[in-house]
């Protein structure tokens, strides 16, 4: 059982960066993390290479400037090894340019069963990345997965629901995006972390993975962002004083939300 | 001197703030409050190879020096878990060190590994009621009964007793009056803890009161010889190699309790507004808290030194004694600073501060107190006459 699980590595959410005006992209060059929506993706790929008893779990990034501060936390969590994709040509890719990248990049592991990515990442949030990338392998695949079991050349994969889940089947190999906070990804342990410093990760540019500069990047970009402008201030809320018809006014308040 | 940050050190500390930040300031205010062991933060700290980082690869450690046990320590103390996170899990981190110096390859194999995976919990029973620094004066006497001996005494302050299956006990097998220097005649046992001929009894005490410490009994327990650490006399020679560990990493842990009330006190002299401005523009609080940092930045150079030594085989007892002192006083310093900048807050359990001020200030006194450093450092480095 050999899964590849793409993994994001983005600037620390707690100490956001900043967006370049001229850009209008954000700034990258801090130290990056992995995204957390990615931890779930590859605590649930561990888990399933070691229900299946053998295989192994190859991670897929792209970032710039041969970032790896983010793998090698996914290393250290024991995924075997890296593909990483860096090339100055891929600054300015939307999340079209971004999957042929990947979608590329999968196709150099080899005997890949499952692809596994997060819904979204946490500093893009397009959503969208996960089905292009399946489009462009032409491969199945399922979204919202929030528990996946193999067998039988199969995966029975539980797709989150408003009010629940669908039970669904998809034959291997597919591509399946899981939800956040579905399993408890593991803390890396020291072993694991001193282990993450040998493992190999593959670092390539775009003409290794025979794509031309001109499908990605700020050329090959089919989407424009036109304007960035600040988040509108929350405006003040109301204050309540009870004057003991405080619970009167405030069930009044909700009914005109239609919320009760 | 390469004062570049090192890879390793980076990632240890990276991995052990990740652990901890499962753990808030509540988790640890309801544990003190409590006086319940923080059993969670303790399996994960196992579970990820952190409490066995200094036990020897072969016996299923990490494999490292005091240097990185020193980077654990600080970062739990940092997280805000302070002394009640490091007390739970430093005797597991160094206390086994005379049994891996000097105990037999049969009881290494038996115990080393279990301590590594967290399973085994073993005291440090050295202290009595009137023999506290002055360890050779201690009474707890074991005498030989066939193949054992059989341990009648009393050791105060051995943390986590209620908890441990075992106890490293120091015990007299010569009276002192027969020993013609006062270290011989004692001797290092493995002894079991949760047994009828032993009496514990947790202590009412000021702060840290997730990890019991407690007054220990023995009433004639027996002690299989297999149980013995290295051979009989040789106990306080061997102890020596727990001792100056524990100073170095008691001085790595105050850096964290140092640090993480320095940090609580910038926080709020930040925030808070009297008088239309953030208090933390008045010099009066700025100027003590600057100082704190720069004096806890001078202290772990001093920490640093003492463990690169230690680690290489070095003497390091001058180095670990001065780490322990300054590091005490740097930490309390800064925990004080903080109280005063948080004013009536900082007295309220629930700005945490009240915690950080209580476990620095027994710092000060614990493992070792201050006097005491300054005795060692007067006689055995400056060459004074001895006082005492």
């Amino acid at each position: 059982m050999n899964v590849v699980v793409c993994v994001k590595q983005i600037p620390d959410p707690a100490d956001p960066g900043a967006l370049d005006p001229d850009t209008k992209t954000l700034k990258r060059d801090t130290k990056l993390i992995l995204d957390e929506s990615d931890s779930y993706g590859v605590e649930m790929a561990l888990q399933l290479v070691d229900a299946a008893g053998g295989g192994e779990v190859t991670l897929v990034s792209m970032a710039p400037n041969n970032e790896v501060g983010g793998i090698r936390t996914a290393l250290a969590m024991g995924a075997a090894k890296a593909i990483l994709v860096s090339d100055d040509a891929l600054q300015g890719s939307d999340a079209l340019g971004t999957a042929k990248v990947l979608a590329a990049a999968i196709g150099r592991a080899e005997g890949t069963d499952l692809v596994i990515t997060g819904t979204e990442s946490t500093d893009g949030y397009t959503g969208t990345v996960p089905q292009q990338v399946a489009e462009l392998l032409g491969l199945p695949s399922i979204t919202f997965a929030n528990h996946i079991e193999i067998g039988d050349g199969k995966a029975a994969v539980h797709r989150q629901t408003e009010h629940g889940y669908d039970e669904c089947e998809v034959p291997l190999p597919a591509v399946v995006s899981v939800t956040a906070g579905v399993v408890e990804p593991r803390y890396p342990s020291f072993k694991g972390i001193m282990a993450a410093k040998s493992k190999p990760v593959d670092e390539l540019g775009i003409a290794d993975l025979g794509i031309d500069a001109a499908q990605v990047g700020w050329a090959g970009a089919g989407q424009e962002i036109v304007e960035i402008e600040p988040e509108p201030e929350r405006e003040a809320g109301e204050i309540v004083e009870d004057e003991g018809d405080a619970h009167e006014r405030i069930v009044a308040f909700l009914d005109e939300l239609k919320v009760l | 001197m390469d004062f570049a940050p090192d890879e390793d050190s980076e990632a240890i500390r990276e991995g052990v703030r990740r652990v901890c930040g499962r753990f808030d300031d509540a988790y640890w205010r309801r544990h003190d409050a409590d006086h319940e062991f923080p059993w969670d933060f303790y399996d994960a700290m196992a579970e990820g190879g952190w409490i066995g980082i200094a036990i020897p690869d072969e016996y299923g450690g990490g494999g490292r020096g005091i240097t990185e046990a020193s980077l654990v320590l600080e970062e739990v103390a940092a997280s805000g878990a302070a002394m009640n996170g490091c007390s739970a899990i430093h005797l597991s981190m160094f206390g086994m060190n005379p049994v891996v110096k000097h105990g037999s390859a049969e009881m290494r194999r038996r115990y080393l590994p279990a301590v590594a995976r967290g399973e085994l919990h073993v005291a440090f029973g050295v202290t009595e009621p009137d023999a506290g620094t002055d360890t050779t004066n201690i009474a707890t006497r074991a005498v030989r009964d066939g193949d054992q001996y059989l341990v009648r005494g009393r050791k105060v302050w051995t943390s986590k007793a209620s908890l441990c299956q075992k106890v490293l006990l120091l015990v007299r097998t010569t009276p002192l009056e027969e020993c013609s220097r006062r270290t011989d005649g004692m001797t290092l046992l493995l002894a079991d803890l949760q047994r009828p001929e032993v009496e514990i009894t947790p202590i009412a005490k000021a702060g840290r009161n997730a990890v019991v410490s407690c007054e220990v009994v023995y009433d004639d327990l027996p002690v299989s010889l297999d149980d013995r650490v290295g051979e009989e006399g040789r106990g306080f020679f061997y102890l020596l190699d727990g001792l100056n560990p524990e100073r170095i990493l008691v001085a790595a842990e105050a850096l964290g309790v140092g640090r993480v009330a320095l940090a609580r006190a910038v926080e709020y002299a930040t925030e808070r507004e009297v008088f239309g401005r953030p208090i933390g523009k008045n010099q009066g609080i700025a100027f003590p808290l600057a100082e704190a940092h720069a004096r806890l930045n001078a202290a772990e150079l001093v920490v640093r030194e003492a463990s690169w030594r230690y680690d290489r085989g070095l003497e390091c007892a001058e180095q670990a004694n001065a780490a322990k002192f300054l590091a005490a006083d740097a930490a309390y310093l800064a925990a004080d600073r903080a109280m005063q900048t948080l004013g009536g807050y900082g007295f309220a359990c629930e700005y945490d501060v009240e915690r950080y001020w209580k476990e620095a200030r027994l710092m000060r006194i614990a493992p070792i107190s201050e006097e005491m450093v300054l005795n060692y450092l007067a006689e055995h480095v400056l060459g004074l006459p001895r006082s005492y």
